[in-house]
């Protein structure tokens, strides 16, 4: 927290070079010296990146908020056996919607709107390639969000099969809202595909000409490689969305007894599996950032961490029907995709042991990003453990749709996707607002997460193993004991986000100034820019020494 | 709320004591040996994984650890500079592709041999699931039936009911009828569907298999231990999953023998009843069983089915045309309501109609008749 004299004296020169660049394009850029548009049609007309990063960010937030709510209702009917709030049917909706809530309307944002803050200022760009449609690729997100939350207020309730929505159970059995569930994840994958498109052509076309490939940050890296996953993945999803929906209205059977229900499997799990990733790349990017930042050491096998990335992405590809162990493939199958399911795991794994070996002999300090960075490494592991087992077919014909499953899930998105975002969110958060979050308030959010994180979601693996099926309402008396601490640490988790939210108003309302670079460890092309930011950044690109001293180049 | 905040201070002071009263499986919190090769297989490899992990999460955190308490700003730790060692990354990217293959070759072995299906079993077992049910047919024996979650549980289950779960033995992992097979015979199950996706899972016999529409699945096992093992559906089927419990139950092969024949005597028992008498009071008492076991997961014991999903039977306006209609063939508009015809006898159906028209607040002093059923097939 406390600058050394020597980043100070690093500060203020960075101040005086970026003060006088943007003066020369306040002369020179007719839009430069705009700020913000005033009122409300700043927010919809906008085609600012830091503008749209934010509102991806709020929307995010709201996100988790709904579908927060849906999980503490979850967690509340399943608190002991019986049905006591709600009848099973609207349970099947909640778990269902929360699902692609916290999937299309939590993560995915946010990871966006990181991508749309943090890639421009990242490789010196003043702004995305197309800010255009970064407005609109924002905007149709709430619409689909509005969409999506009605269903649960139309006659025969709201989607209730599952986030993967399998057919015959989503066309033939579904009720009506399965429909409208179709059109809002149409309208998210296409905003997804084209937010993807920019970002791409954002770090290909805009990169400042100084800086190479190669020498990009982590972060920005992540991105890239996911922006392409993204282009696979989202058509892929609109395919199986648009014959489930080719089912249920215009007379085909691809996916009933009389066609082929596992093909639909194949299909949801060949877009599945990579979605996965693409929600947890950019978080490993995330990591990649802060962990260095606070060891004060250079990212440990900075190349193998881009190959990591690139071969998990490839991999992820050919691993779809490690979800469809118990659908009755045949022997051979089976086997390839444990096997690649296997293979996958060595680059993860390199990856948690170059961040292990970035903190070896480091010069360690545990402000709040970094504290959250340390939950990730040893929580999001013991998700890649659980997922190793589940890889083992013999043992996951046990595993397979059990509680086990779900705390597996929780491992990977929640203390791995969600915590990576915090990390990334304190991290930035002095940059993007000029002010410093309060440390104490920040802590207490982060010890009450983690500690509840693991009383909601570590009884879940033995609730699993002693073999309790996940999406039931209600289940056999024996398992009554882990279902009730996993509630009490769902609550306690769920309210501890309330301090997140206090901490986020009180930073941008009244928080201190922070310095241009608050943390001394951080490198990178966004703290050279002054805090707090002119509304445009990168006008002129940055110079040849901001570049080489805040790449990997300046530790050879 | 005290109800609720009792039984969590027991939890919380006495976390792994098994909780309340009446029948139930053991508490447990790691996955059963099992009974069957296959489920003994399963459990090796889990406890072998979870070692393996076990080391490596040693060896991974103890480092981290060390490296969080030695490497400190505050204890006056200098950053060095290394990032980069060839050695190391090759290290740590072959020594866990060993591991991995080590791993693989049990995997693979028990594998390949699980999914080998003998060229001839000792019984066979067409197993099929529908909502919310699973039905059990031995084509050798010639016997077939359904299976459904018990009444106990059923009513314990409902929203307010006034029965606690802990009072309905085996709470949602007991049925009605078992599905019967012998100890140590090869038993093959052929499993499907018929309507939605479910899933066949006995945690004792070591696996669970999908049951597909329009796609059968086999798979075999030789139970080692008489015993009742229980188990659910695991693939989400709409309304009803957690209520369509699985039991098998293991016993000696002449044993099994007397059971064949006993069920064959009862199926020609109920086949001479149907020339039986008929009156309002068998049919009433029979049509409450019928009701109970297949009707009343959707429709509900007390007749007022769920809003906007189950229609309430309760005051409905149907005429005996239309009500033995829907009931033998099913309905067009919404296939949650099956065609029973397939499912139930004449004088089954003709009974649970009569119960409906005569239950809660229908008086229409209707007797359907089997032969009225038949006429509408
Ligand atoms: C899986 C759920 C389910 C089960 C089990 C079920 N039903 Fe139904 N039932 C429905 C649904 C849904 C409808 C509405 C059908 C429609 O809208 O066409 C319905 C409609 C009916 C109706 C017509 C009601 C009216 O007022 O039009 C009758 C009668 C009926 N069911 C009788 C039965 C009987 C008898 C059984 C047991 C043998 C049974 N149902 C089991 C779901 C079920
Ligand atoms: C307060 C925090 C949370 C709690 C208490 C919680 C609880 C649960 C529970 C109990 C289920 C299982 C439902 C069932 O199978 O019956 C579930 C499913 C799921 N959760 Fe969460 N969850 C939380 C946060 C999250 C987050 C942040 C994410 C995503 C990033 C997430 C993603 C999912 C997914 C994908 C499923 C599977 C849905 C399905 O089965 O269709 N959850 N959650
Ligand atoms: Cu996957
Ligand atoms: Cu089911």
């Amino acid at each position: 927290m406390n600058p050394t004299s020597e980043t100070l004296m690093q500060n203020t020169a960075a101040d005086a070079s970026i003060g006088q660049v943007g003066h020369v394009g306040h002369a020179h850029d007719d839009h430069a010296h705009h700020g913000p548009r005033k009122g409300w049609l700043r927010w919809l007309l906008t085609v600012n990146h830091k503008d749209v990063g934010t509102m991806y960010l709020v929307l995010s937030l709201v996100g988790l908020m709904i579908g927060g709510i849906m999980a503490l209702l979850i967690r509340a009917e399943l608190f002991e056996p019986g049905m006591q709030l709600m009848q099973p049917q609207f349970f099947n909706s909640l778990t269902t919607m929360h699902g692609l809530t916290m999937i299309f309307l939590a993560i995915m944002p946010a990871l966006t709107g990181l991508a749309n803050w943090m890639v421009p200022l990242q490789i010196g760009a003043d702004d995305m390639y197309w800010p255009r449609v970064n407005n609109w690729a924002f905007w149709a997100m709430p619409v689909a969000a509005v969409i999506l939350w009605s269903t649960f207020f139309i006659p025969g309730g709201a989607p209730a099969g599952g986030w993967t929505f399998y057919p015959p159970l989503s066309t033939t059995y579904g009720p009506e809202s399965i429909d409208w569930m179709i059109i809002a994840i149409h309208i998210m994958g296409v905003s997804s595909f084209f937010g993807a498109l920019n970002i791409i052509l954002t770090i290909l076309k805009l990169r400042t000409p100084g800086m190479k490939l190669m020498d990009m940050p982590l972060f920005t890296w992540s991105w890239l490689i996911t922006g392409f996953l993204l282009l696979l993945a989202m058509p892929t999803l609109a395919i199986a969305a648009t014959m489930v929906l080719s089912d249920r209205h215009w007379g085909t059977h691809f996916f009933g007894a009389d066609g082929n229900p596992v093909m639909f499997q194949h299909i949801f799990w060949f877009f599945g599996h990579p979605e996965v990733y693409i929600m947890i790349l950019p978080a490993f990017g995330v990591i990649s950032e802060v962990v260095p930042a606070f060891a004060r050491k250079p990212l440990f096998g900075r190349k193998m961490m881009i190959y990591a990335t690139a071969a998990i992405t490839f991999m992820s590809t050919t691993v779809w029907a490690h979800h469809m162990f118990t659908v009755g493939l045949p022997v051979w199958g089976q086997l390839f995709f444990m096997y690649s399911t296997m293979l996958i795991s060595i680059p993860t794994g390199v990856k948690i042991f170059n961040w292990v070996a970035t903190m070896w002999r480091g010069s360690l300090t545990f402000e709040t990003p970094m504290l959250w960075a340390i939950a990730f490494i040893v929580l999001f592991t013991i998700g890649g453990f659980s997922g190793l087992m589940l890889a083992d077919v013999p043992a996951d014909y046990q595993y397979q749709d059990t509680y086990f499953v779900v705390a597996h899930i929780h491992y990977v998105l929640v203390s791995g996707s969600l915590f990576a975002i915090f990390a990334g969110v304190y991290y930035w958060l002095p940059k993007w607002s000029g002010r410093m979050y309060n440390e104490r308030l920040a802590q207490w959010h982060f010890w009450l997460s983690v500690i509840s994180m693991n009383i909601a979601f570590f009884p879940m693996h033995f609730a699993g193993l002693a073999g309790m099926p996940r999406r039931i309402p209600d289940y056999a008396v024996q398992f009554t004991d882990f279902n009730m601490i996993s509630t009490v640490g769902a609550f306690i988790f769920g309210f501890s986000q309330l301090l997140f939210i206090w901490m986020l108003i009180k930073t941008v309302r009244s928080g201190p100034p922070a310095l241009a670079r608050p943390w001394d460890g951080a490198r990178g092309l966004e703290w050279v820019i002054p805090s707090p930011m002119p509304y445009h950044t990168f006008i002129t690109p940055p110079t040849d020494k901001q570049i080489h001293d805040e790449g990997p180049k300046a530790y050879e | 709320m005290a109800k609720r905040l009792i039984p969590l201070a027991l939890a919380l002071t006495a976390p792994f004591t098994p909780a309340m009263a009446a029948e139930q499986d053991p508490f447990s919190f790691n996955m059963t040996q099992g009974v069957t090769a296959t489920s003994f297989d399963a459990f090796n490899l889990h406890m072998l994984l979870f070692w393996v992990c076990l080391i490596i999460g040693v060896v991974v955190f103890g480092a981290m650890a060390w490296s969080l308490v030695r490497h400190r700003r505050s204890r006056g730790a200098v950053a060095a500079t290394f990032h980069e060692s060839t050695a190391i990354e090759i290290i740590w990217t072959v020594v866990p592709a060993l591991i991995l293959i080590a791993i693989a070759i049990p995997a693979t072995m028990v594998l390949v041999a699980e999914n080998a299906q003998p060229a001839k079993p000792d019984v066979i077992v067409d197993v099929q699931g529908s909502q919310w049910k699973w039905h059990y047919k031995y084509p050798d024996q010639d016997i077939s039936f359904f299976s459904n979650l018990a009444t106990s549980s059923r009513d314990a289950s409902q929203l307010g009911a006034k029965e606690p779960p802990s009072s309905a033995p085996y709470y949602l992992l007991n049925v009605d009828n078992p599905m019967v097979v012998p100890v140590g015979k090869t038993v093959q199950i052929r499993v499907t569907s018929n309507d939605v996706i479910h899933s066949w899972w006995v945690p004792q016999l070591g696996f669970k298999t999908d049951a597909i529409p329009g796609k059968i699945n086999n798979m075999t096992f030789v139970v080692s231990k008489p015993g009742m093992y229980r188990g659910q559906c695991a693939e989400l089927c709409g309304a009803g999953h957690a209520f369509m419990p699985i039991v098998v139950k293991a016993i000696m092969p002449a044993a099994f023998a007397d059971w064949v024949q006993k069920e064959k005597a009862a199926a020609a028992a109920t086949k001479a009843d149907a020339a039986g008498p008929w009156d309002m009071k068998i049919a009433m008492a029979q049509g409450g069983k019928v009701y109970g076991s297949t009707c009343s997961a959707c429709h509900q014991a007390n007749g007022q089915g769920i809003k906007g999903t189950f229609p309430a039977l309760d005051g409905m306006k149907l005429s005996v045309k239309d009500h033995i209609h829907i009931v033998v063939h099913g309905s067009k508009k919404n296939p949650a309501m099956q065609a029973y015809g397939k499912q139930l006898s004449d004088r089954d159906i003709a009974a649970v109609i009569t119960y409906e028209r005569n239950s809660w607040n229908n008086h229409t002093g209707d007797l359907i008749t089997p032969k009225e059923v038949e006429a509408a097939r």
